[in-house]
């Protein structure tokens, strides 16, 4: 109930700021608005470190005059401020040019249904109990094994929010959402060798993270499996991405889909609307509405209504990722992706993480990327990696110093298989991803 | 006390806190034994303007302002903030920052006076207000002027993007003995992209800079229309590039910007924090050897205008150049006040924060390499076979396992001491603790980079600098697709 009081709350200054940019001669207008509460608090070997209490708070707000826009944000919430930061966007509206694609979403495209997505579950754990629970975690990774040498520590996280927007149409709506946390990153020592790494669980509600053993145990194993890495000669062979780094190709498919980047024309997939991206029993497709999941939401930042819709099918691209604006650019209508995608899955295939090294047979299994070597205009791609050199099925040793190349367009069509080791943890859902051929380069 | 004043206007006189509230909010948190307190006050006004299309798109002005409040014990930190500048909500924070000290223990109680300290440290930047350096139409039409004339440079131009983004902070932190420190900051940053195409392949480029200085600076030298030029340029030398090739060889970094390789290679393995965790595969090296003789690395805060530069960090501590490598021995850290007391060292001028909704930790500010003694032809000249790599995107560090990667936008093969065809661009990975050792010549021709680098750590972001003079490398691997 009191979240109940406190969205009306803050949608009447949402609807004071439209009142505003009217006032001001604004034709139409668009205003967002977020408050969020927080707590983390992390440990190292053993003891408190940090104890931090969030408490944030913005607005923003667009105007359009005809055609023209301006934009402007504060995190003064008070009556004033909120006058000067329309009067701001105002001012800027007089600058900017008349473009006949900007303007507030189609009527029709708003959201009018808001069902309860399930995703407010506040977490009353209370700083001693964040420590405890800290504590517990860090040490099972800390007592997991005798080369486990050091620590970065172990964080817990929790976040609750609230976030109204309205627009000049009509449309005036809040939700409230929590996020919570638990992570920890070891060190481990062999000879000169020393890793690290780490493992981490997130969840909308704290009765769905993992247990903090469980992520203390899988950040010492993570660590461990590291020791005496080397590096691989230069070479060309099939490449697995883990379901963690399987996400990130999924990522760049969606950039270069992305409204943005096909109306400037730099994505490496211009035109291929209706054609074949990746083989034949690729699925990828939006689940705006899974309750209580991390992607899920109604409507998009524009409140257009958000669509659980096939983006790929039978390997087939059905759809693109568009925003009013990049829509109207493209002579097309919004697709509900103002802000990104909403639980992006592609559907797992038949076999689990085993199966799919047994898949690999022989080559490279990637289980971290480095840096951000993604040209999205022409596709090409060369990052750095670690991860294991797999022969037979079988992981052999850990191998790192190395890069893996190729071009995406080459990458995403040669998908042999996805696996249904899904990590549910992000807003991309999927299992590994094994492609078929790779450069990799070494000493 | 100029400077002090200004900020003060700028941040407490609207909201209304005296130093009588300063003082009352220390208190509170000095009530208990705490090593280190400070309270931290920001406002920031922020305006970007883009230009796309021909048209001018998108305009925003942003203000962000509140107060970050924090009390250190050994090497536990509490820590709270607020957008809102009370003082009942400052008295709040304090409470709750100040239980990171355990019940029962009470502090001799002491009275927090603020007082005024000379600020006797020079100044590494102007503090008039970028925002308003020139009226909005002015800034408009250089947008236009840059747009219109990078776009008769060539046919094959499809797209050309061009943004301006300017940043006027107000900073002031109170410290426990009472001390007021501040800090008034500009910083303009102009970027320029452009897509080619040439019989349907596309391509682009990119150039920008800009510094701690107000809009003028680039129409001062005419630089937004070379920030052009150069764009227009390495989108056309893209689309000529070939397959880069893969593996280890030998590899010449050009001058300035690729001194992203300092940034990732060894600057945040030395970041002090890491090291005082020894979680760093620098961790209890200094006086060991770590590059070749050729090579003196520094971090220095205190150039003029530089984007990376800060006339006193986050903490108030004045920065400073500071010698990290020395003739290739590792000579020291970079430190806050929180690492550098647990260490047992001086801080550096290294601590900084991306807002008050931060804590701050050890920072590079401008990283760079001295110049050596070998003119940059001859060291071109002396690969047979090699990469010349001339521009670069982004990078990241594992700063444990020491492993780096660098992603070069601009690169050539070097074949008998001559550069040739133009290759595509490539991640370049290296060990940080070995990839200095493995430098045989250093270029005379010293550059910083033109003021467009930012940095994350721990999901923070600041501004910093980069540079270095040509260098050659005896073998690095090279991601590139040709086996």
């Amino acid at each position: 109930m009191q979240n109940q009081e406190q969205i009306n709350h803050l949608k009447t200054i949402v609807q004071n700021i439209l009142d505003e940019a009217a006032k001001q001669g604004a034709s139409a207008a668009e205003a967002g608005l977020s408050q969020e509460n927080g707590l983390s608090v992390s440990v190292r070997l053993g003891d408190v470190e940090t104890i931090e209490h969030h408490c944030d708070q913005g607005l923003g707000v667009t105007v359009y005059f005809g055609q023209r826009k301006g934009s402007a944000s504060t995190t003064d919430l008070s009556a004033a401020s909120i006058k000067e930061t329309v009067s701001a966007a105002c001012s800027i509206a007089r600058y900017t040019s008349e473009d006949e694609y900007s303007g507030l979403p189609e009527p029709e495209l708003l959201a009018t249904e808001f069902p309860d997505l399930d995703l407010n579950h506040p977490w009353d754990i209370g700083v001693d109990g964040a420590i405890t629970l800290a504590v517990e975690c860090e040490d099972a990774a800390r007592s997991y094994h005798a080369e486990i040498s050091n620590s970065e520590g172990a964080s817990v996280d929790t976040h609750q929010g609230i976030r109204v927007m309205g627009n000049s149409l009509g449309f005036l709506q809040g939700y409230a959402s929590t996020r919570h946390s638990l992570s920890c990153s070891v060190l481990a020592q062999r000879g000169d060798s020393m890793q690290r790494d780490y493992w981490y669980t997130v969840a909308r509600n704290a009765r769905d993270l993992q247990s903090a053993v469980d992520v203390g145990n899988k950040a010492a194993e993570r660590t461990l499996r590291r020791l005496q890495a080397r590096s691989l000669s230069t070479r060309q062979c099939p490449v697995l991405y883990c379901a963690e780094t399987a996400s990130g190709l999924l990522s760049s498919f969606i950039g270069a889909i992305s409204g943005g980047n096909l109306y400037r024309k730099s994505s490496f997939l211009l035109d291929a609307l209706d054609t074949r991206v990746f083989p034949e029993f690729v699925r990828i497709h939006e689940q705006p509405y899974l309750k209580g999941a991390l992607g899920s939401g109604a409507y998009d930042g524009e409140g257009v209504a958000t669509q659980a819709r096939d983006i790929v099918s039978e390997g087939i691209l059905r759809g693109y990722v568009l925003s009013t604006y990049s829509a109207r650019k493209l002579g097309l209508h919004s697709t509900g992706n103002a802000g990104g995608v909403h639980n992006l899955t592609i559907d797992p295939g038949k076999f689990d993480y085993q199966g799919m090294l047994k898949e690999l047979n022989t080559g490279l299994l990637v289980t971290e990327l480095m840096g951000q070597g993604v040209n999205m205009v022409t596709g090409d791609y060369s990052r750095g990696a670690a991860g294991f050199w797999v022969e037979n099925g079988e992981i052999q040793y850990p191998v790192e110093e190395i890069t893996i190349a190729g071009n995406l367009k080459d990458m995403l069509k040669n998908i042999v298989a996805v696996g249904n080791d899904v990590d549910y943890r992000g807003n991309i859902r999927t299992g590994s991803i094994l492609v078929e051929r790779m450069s990799i380069a070494g000493e | 006390m100029e400077i002090l004043n200004l900020a003060r206007q700028a941040i407490l006189m609207p909201a209304g806190i005296q130093d009588g509230d300063i003082e009352k909010i220390m208190n509170r948190l000095l009530s208990s034994p705490v090593d280190a307190a400070d309270i931290y006050f920001q406002s920031s006004h922020f305006e970007s303007w883009v230009m796309e299309g021909g048209i001018i798109k998108e305009g925003s002005h942003n203000i962000e302002q509140g107060a970050g409040v924090r009390a250190v014990f050994g090497e536990k930190t509490g820590f709270a903030y607020s957008d809102r500048i009370e003082l009942p909500v400052l008295l709040e924070a304090a409470n709750n920052v100040k239980a990171i000290v355990r019940q029962g223990q009470e502090a001799d109680p002491l009275h927090c006076k603020v007082s005024i300290k000379a600020a006797d440290w020079s100044k590494h930047y102007a503090t008039q207000n970028p925002l308003k350096s020139l009226p909005d139409q002015q800034k408009i039409d250089l947008l236009r002027r840059v747009d219109s004339e990078t776009r008769k440079l060539d046919s094959r131009i499809e797209e050309v993007i061009v943004s301006l983004v300017g940043v006027h902070e107000h900073i002031l932190v109170a410290r426990q003995d009472g001390s007021l420190v501040a800090d008034v900051r500009p910083l303009v940053r102009m970027n320029v992209t452009v897509i080619v195409e040439q019989d349907g392949q596309r391509e682009q480029g990119s150039m920008g800079g800009g510094g701690r200085s107000d809009y003028n600076y680039f129409i001062d030298r005419d630089i937004a229309l070379e920030y052009g030029r150069e764009a227009v340029r390495q989108a056309l030398v893209n689309l000529e590039a070939v397959d880069a090739p893969a593996g280890n060889m030998t590899v010449v970094l050009g001058p300035g910007w690729p001194g992203i390789l300092l940034h990732e290679a060894i600057g945040h393995g030395l970041e002090g924090d890491f090291n005082r965790k020894g979680t760093s595969a620098f961790s209890g090296r200094v006086g060991e050897r770590v590059a070749s003789d050729l090579c003196t690395v520094v971090d220095d805060g205190t150039l003029q205008g530089r984007r990376g530069s800060l006339t006193i960090d986050d903490e108030g501590t004045p920065t400073e150049k500071t010698v990290l490598i020395e003739n290739g021995i590792l000579k020291g850290y970079m430190q806050d006040q929180l690492n550098a007391r647990l260490m047992s060292v001086n801080p550096t001028g290294n601590g900084r924060r991306e807002s008050y909704a931060h804590l701050p930790m050890p920072r590079m500010t401008n990283t760079y390499m001295l110049p050596g003694q070998h003119d940059p032809e001859e060291i071109i000249k002396s690969v047979k076979k090699g990469l010349y790599a001339k521009n670069f995107g982004g990078g990241q560090v594992d700063i444990t396992s020491g492993k780096f990667v660098f992603s070069a936008s601009e690169a050539y093969l070097i074949e008998n001491g001559k550069i040739t065809r133009a290759v595509k661009g490539a991640t370049l990975i290296g060990n940080g603790p070995e990839v200095l050792t493995k430098v045989s010549m250093v270029g005379t021709d010293l550059e910083l980079d033109s003021g467009v680098g930012s940095c994350g750590k721990d999901g923070q972001s600041v501004p910093v600098g980069v540079g270095q003079p040509t260098l050659k490398i005896d073998g690095l691997t090279v991601g590139g697709t040709s086996v």
